[in-house]
């Protein structure tokens, strides 16, 4: 993606909760011993009373964030995903979601790419947990400006809303003035002969290895599924039924994750097609580098690139 | 004694080393913990670094994860494995994880999520207590891990269940990351909350290998769970990261790396 800016999406994140405190004192930004990594410190700064850090403790961060809800605040409750995700499930579950209350959700540096920190906060299975949970919203912008879209969206949204971020800087793809619709997926780049269904992170990769098969001949359509929850299956069936091909791209475990939501949401619907998932099998990780770490695991332009050319072997296009 | 001390400085000069080739890692709660780490694995603790699943080992949990690179210099010290392989921390492939992982001879139980290794530590204890075996468990807490609520859970059912083969570090250096603990959420009074848990205790300094061996030698004969609440620096042995939170995880480039070596001569 030479010529595209680079910068980590969760700056997007604080940039919208700087515009939505300037506008609504109700918002209250809260976060749990990483304000700077998760960049709420920005929020910490310039609107202190709307900030607060509970500490180490992410079953109260939610359960504060619940009580906050309960009262018209409107609490965006940060830290990594794998432990707001993973620590908090119940608290989530039974308070939040329960009572459909409006608590926002941040869950930062998820995916493979939070690298040398290792299998412990590489947090892969945040969407399986989240999908579960009826009244559920799931965000899971691409680059920085999504970023900043999803945040005003879940603010504007009422009810339990969840969104993922991640650590490394990536090329932004979107701009702020593009519309931004909860549950509505976007086709990026039009093509007819297999579609390839990512979101967050990966889509710039997803995109750079569309851009290398087209010089191939192979005419790709990309789908951005912005939103995991609720999915857009009228534009995935659609595109599907077009190409009979579908390659779903998912940094997350291959159980219950996008592919997973995908898949049950086409099998409802009247289509036929050949699939394809690239996903984490089924396994923890090792520590090291982001980038070799997505290479290893078959998050780069050429495993993917591969993986399209292999539906393909025996036919002719 | 002496000896202690020169350990317990070549495991800070493996901190430096290690987190320096790794370009990432958290040298501030490696280096407080690095006095107790000599006393531990160099005469405290039975095990055998040549047999690393000896039955009747002692056991240690470090739950504060991130302070891994104490851990991993301590094993290689030793001799659980070789000390050259400390300098393929957080590669990809290595044996030594960001955080601890049942990969690494030596290592009890992968942690890395906080809070979680004190109720492990009860498990095993009480395991221990069943088989009425003499063993001890060793868990090493941060001062900001004590905001997640298990570890209350944990003491209390240390506490009413008498495990007094458990043994407690707390490494209280009033250090997070966002800043000191006694500012973003107060864990104070830190001691009383513990004897109020039915514990036993004794507050040392961390840095002192006389007082943290006396502080074990309590442990072994309290009729309680025993906790060792030591007064430490985050950063210690190297001016520039000392009691400083910037320093919680953060890599150091070639400047920094070769000032803290010559500080750790
Ligand atoms: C459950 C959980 N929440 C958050 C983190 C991120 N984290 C890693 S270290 C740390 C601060 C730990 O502070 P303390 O326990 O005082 O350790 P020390 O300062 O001695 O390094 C935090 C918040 C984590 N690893 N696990």
């Amino acid at each position: 993606m030479n010529g595209h800016d680079k910068i980590a999406n969760r700056f997007g994140y604080s940039d919208a909760l700087l515009d939505l405190i300037a506008e609504d004192n109700n918002v209250i930004v809260l976060d749990a011993d990483l304000a700077k990594s998760t960049t709420t410190s920005r929020i910490k700064d310039k609107f202190h009373n709307n900030f607060i850090d509970v500490g180490i403790a992410e079953q109260n961060l939610v359960g504060i964030a619940a009580g906050l809800a309960l009262n018209g605040h409107i609490p965006f409750a940060s830290t990594y995903a794998a432990f707001i995700a993973g620590r908090a499930f119940d608290q989530i579950r039974t308070t939040v979601c329960y009572s459909n209350l409006n608590v926002k959700l941040a869950g930062m540096h998820t995916g493979i790419t939070v690298g040398a920190d290792g299998p412990t906060h590489q947090m892969l299975e945040d969407i399986a947990l989240m999908r579960v949970l009826p009244n559920m919203v799931i965000l899971n912008p691409c680059d920085a400006n999504e970023a900043y879209n999803a945040t005003l969206a879940a603010y504007k949204h009422k009810g339990p809303v969840y969104i993922r971020f991640v650590r490394e800087a990536t090329p932004v793809l979107t701009s702020r003035e593009d519309e931004f619709i909860i549950g509505k997926a976007k086709v990026v780049r039009q093509g007819k002969d297999i579609t390839v269904v990512t979101s967050g992170q990966i889509l710039a990769i997803v995109l750079d290895s569309a851009g290398m098969l087209e010089k191939e001949g192979y005419d790709i359509e990309v789908i951005n599924v912005h939103t995991i929850k609720p999915l857009d299956v009228k534009c995935l069936s659609e595109s599907v039924k077009k190409t009979g091909k579908l390659l779903i791209v998912d940094e997350h475990q291959i159980h219950g994750g996008l592919g997973t939501a995908v898949f049950e949401a086409l099998t409802l619907e009247n289509v036929h097609y050949k699939a394809g998932i690239i996903a984490v099998n089924d396994t923890f990780l090792t520590s090291g580098p982001h980038d070799e770490l997505l290479e290893k695991y078959g998050f780069s332009v050429e495993a993917i690139s591969e993986k399209v050319k292999s539906f393909f072997l025996y036919h002719t296009l | 004694m002496n000896d202690l001390k020169q350990i317990a400085k070549t495991i800070r000069r493996d901190i430096i080393e290690m987190i320096y080739a790794a370009g990432s890692g958290h040298p501030g709660g490696s280096l407080s913990l690095a006095d107790i780490f000599a006393v531990l694995y160099f005469g405290q603790m039975r095990h055998d670094p040549k047999d690393p699943a000896m039955p009747d080992r002692d056991r240690l949990i470090l739950s504060k994860g991130h302070a891994a690179p104490v851990l991993y210099s301590a094993l290689a010290r030793s001799g659980y494995f070789d000390p050259e392989y400390l300098k393929t921390l957080r590669k990809t492939d290595s044996f030594l994880e960001g955080h601890p992982a049942m990969k690494t001879h030596g290592v009890e139980v992968g942690t890395g999520s906080l809070g979680q290794g004190l109720s492990v530590g009860c498990g095993l204890a009480l395991s221990f207590k069943k088989r009425k075996t003499l063993q001890k468990v060793f868990v090493i807490l941060g001062d900001g891990e004590l905001q997640e609520g298990q570890n209350w859970e944990a003491f209390m059912f240390a506490g009413h269940n008498r495990l007094n083969n458990l043994i407690a570090v707390i490494d209280l250096n009033d250090l997070q990351i966002d800043g000191k603990v006694t500012e973003v959420n107060s864990i104070e009074p830190v001691a009383d909350k513990i004897r109020a848990f039915n514990w036993n205790f004794m507050v040392i300094d961390g840095h002192d290998i006389p007082q943290i061996k006396t502080a074990f030698e309590k442990a072994a004969a309290s009729d309680k769970p025993f906790a060792v609440i030591a007064k430490t620096v985050k950063g210690k042995g190297v001016s520039f990261m000392e009691n400083r939170a910037e320093w919680h995880g953060k890599a150091l480039n070639k400047e920094d790396y070769e000032k803290a070596m010559a500080e750790l001569l």
